[in-house]
């Protein structure tokens, strides 16, 4: 799986103080702001922010150090188990686990195991954590992280206890397991709407970029900037001026004028937020999804996306799979529209802007067409 | 007939939903409503009590630690089934839930975990996953078409000698012996993902009408054209493997 020598990797490694930041959801955005918070206190920085996140992308990164500093590495779930000998990471930031590529990557739960694995050692790295998230939780739980809370929004793949298997019971806010008393951690950190709360501090998070997601992202990422001796008033002002992610969430205009994004969104918990974000906007949709093997090949998660909240509004359903999409949204009472080529479709939709959402392969594949 | 609402019970769907598996509830739901007769999806919240007044009863696929837990639930609440199964309720249940409908399910550890018994089948953890299309010719006495559908599971089940399957498998592995899934009164038992409702208009309308007797066609044309273009899709995998192996055996 690692497809490099870890050997090569360590050697590339050796003068780097590495940060591996990895989450179902948010790594490509939350190293982005991570490795901008370290820029603005003047430290080297090298970063895979093209989300290239197996052992070559990570080598590929290394490679253009030009001498001590840090590398911020986005990690694969999968992959960060075995890359961390070979890297000797200093900080770990983990961010939240849920159901994706169900066909590759197996359930949510052997993920969380191989990451407890490495927060078990003696020689575990620091970590910085999610305490809203019970399978995050339970897997950097053994390296006593430096938690925050970022709230949890998605909890359809956390429904059983990680420790014990029992029932979680959840509020709006927290989970607790009744039967082996496995619960949230305590922590001061916390994200609130538009700010993080980082021990006696409030910084403000006026962010550029849109959704309520990317606020956890940054506050995750503060919070590791933090960790690293950055101050964070410094790193919270580094983050929200960025407004594009290697060519992610700019804005494009349409031949009609009309601005369209194209966002990215690949399992239920992505596309839940999608849509909160999507609610107040008078925007057309594109639904761009195929199954390769890095979208998973697997879209049944489809039925799992509230997508009768797109009601009223129009819609089209591109990409390989536009058929699965066209079910979906026809049984979910939204009228749809099938057009292979996404751009094509974003031109046919109504709305005074359009907001095209892809799957990995689409999106990528997009952002070529529209650098 | 009376017309009061049918009532589709969507068992356990936060232990049992992990594969889209609430598609099957959507889809039966919707095709109800669109020839005009009232449905209603009822969830029934892990914790909960099976209600015995269902007409249909879903059983999706889940994660192992799930599993476990929907097992004792569904054990606890092995009386209310018997008594709307008596009553002539139908029953789904896709992968993990069609493990849970057999005696029992053996880990790869060997530890043992009693399902209901509600058919003659026993399904032991394999080696490895089965993860892909698969296409499934169904019992001709079912009177349905090709059946499109999605795997990922890494049990084998073996059926008893009075259990009867779904269909043979065309593509794909289902149960693990050329076999997919099981049949018997007003109950289908599957390996098929996708989920297989949305993908094969034909099966969701043969559930509904083991419920409200002959149904009037409604508009089909995205679900049929979804269901070729699997269908075209795993077929032409399959043959393509097929003649690769047949190349290999000839030298």
């Amino acid at each position: 799986m690692l497809g490099i020598h870890p050997e090569l990797l360590g050697e590339l490694a050796r003068d780097q103080r590495v940060v591996l930041v990895s989450a179902t959801n948010g790594k490509t955005t939350t190293t982005h702001f991570l490795a901008a918070a370290l820029r603005a206190a003047d430290e080297p920085v090298v970063s895979n922010v093209t989300g290239a996140n197996l052992a070559s992308g990570l080598a590929a990164a290394l490679d253009r150090a030009e001498g001590p500093g840090f590398a911020v590495l986005e990690v694969d779930e999968r992959v960060l188990p075995r890359v961390v000998d070979a890297l000797r990471p200093e900080l770990l930031v983990l961010g939240n686990l849920s159901r994706d590529q169900l066909d590759r990557y197996g359930e949510v739960g052997s993920v969380t195991a191989s990451w407890r694995a490495v927060a078990e050692r003696r020689d575990a790295p620091s970590v910085v954590a999610n305490s809203s998230d019970p399978a995050v939780v339970w897997a950097a739980e053994p390296a006593a992280p430096t938690w925050v809370a970022l709230g949890a929004r998605w909890r359809q793949d956390a429904s059983t206890c990680p420790r014990c298997g029992e029932l979680l019971s959840w509020t709006d806010v927290t989970f607790a397991c009744a039967n082996c008393g496995f619960g949230a951690p305590a922590t001061v950190n916390r994200l609130e709407p538009g700010a993080l709360v980082l021990g006696d501090r409030r910084l403000e998070l006026d962010l550029a970029l849109p959704g309520t997601w990317n606020e956890a992202n940054a506050a995750l990422a503060i919070a590791a900037a933090a960790k690293l001796g950055v101050d964070p008033v410094a790193a919270a002002r580094a983050v929200t001026n960025i407004d594009t992610v290697s060519g992610r969430y700019a804005i494009h205009q349409l031949g009609d004028g009309r601005p369209a994004r194209v966002l990215l969104a690949k399992n239920p918990a992505g596309w839940s937020e999608v849509l909160r974000f999507l609610s107040d906007r008078d925007s057309g949709v594109v639904i761009a999804l195929n199954a390769h093997i890095a979208d998973g090949r697997d879209p049944s998660w489809l039925w799992d996306v509230p997508f009768e909240l797109l009601r009223g509004r129009s819609v089209a359903a591109s990409g390989e799979r536009a058929l699965d999409v066209a079910v979906r949204l026809d049984y979910a009472g939204v009228p749809i529209l099938v057009v292979p080529d996404a751009l094509a479709a974003a031109t046919r939709v109504e709305g005074s802007e359009v907001h095209i959402v892809a799957s990995y392969t689409q999106f990528t594949a997009l952002s070529r067409r529209l650098r | 007939m009376s017309e009061s609402a049918v009532r589709v019970g969507l068992v356990f769907p936060e232990l049992l939903g992990t594969y889209g598996d609430r598609g099957n509830a959507i889809t039966l739901v919707e095709r109800l409503r669109r020839r005009g007769r009232p449905a209603e999806l009822v969830e029934v919240a892990a914790g909960a009590a099976l209600p015995d007044a269902l007409d249909i009863y879903l059983l999706g696929g889940g994660e192992d630690d799930p599993q476990v837990v929907a097992a004792t639930g569904l054990r606890a609440s092995r009386n209310q089934l018997a008594r709307a199964r008596e009553g002539g309720a139908v029953v789904l249940a896709v992968c993990a839930g069609f493990q849970l409908l057999g005696h029992r399910y053996e880990a790869r550890d060997g530890a043992s975990m009693d399902g209901l018994g509600l058919v003659d089948a026993t399904t032991v953890a394999g080696p490895d996953r089965c993860i892909g299309e698969v296409v499934v010719e169904p019992d001709p006495e079912l009177g349905l078409p090709l059946l499109t559908g999605f795997e990922n599971h890494g049990g084998r089940t073996t059926l008893g000698s009075e259990s009867r399957p779904l269909g043979d498998v065309v593509v794909g592995h289902g149960n693990g012996n050329g076999v997919d899934g099981v049949r018997a009164e007003r109950l289908i038992g599957t390996y098929l993902h996708g989920p297989v409702l949305p993908r094969n208009p034909a099966l969701a309308d043969l559930l509904l009408s083991w419920v409200v007797g002959e149904l009037g066609p409604i508009d089909d044309t995205l679900p049929n054209a979804l269901r070729t273009s699997r269908l075209d899709a795993a077929l032409a995998h399959g043959v393509r493997r097929w003649w690769g192996e047949r190349r290999i055996a000839r030298g």
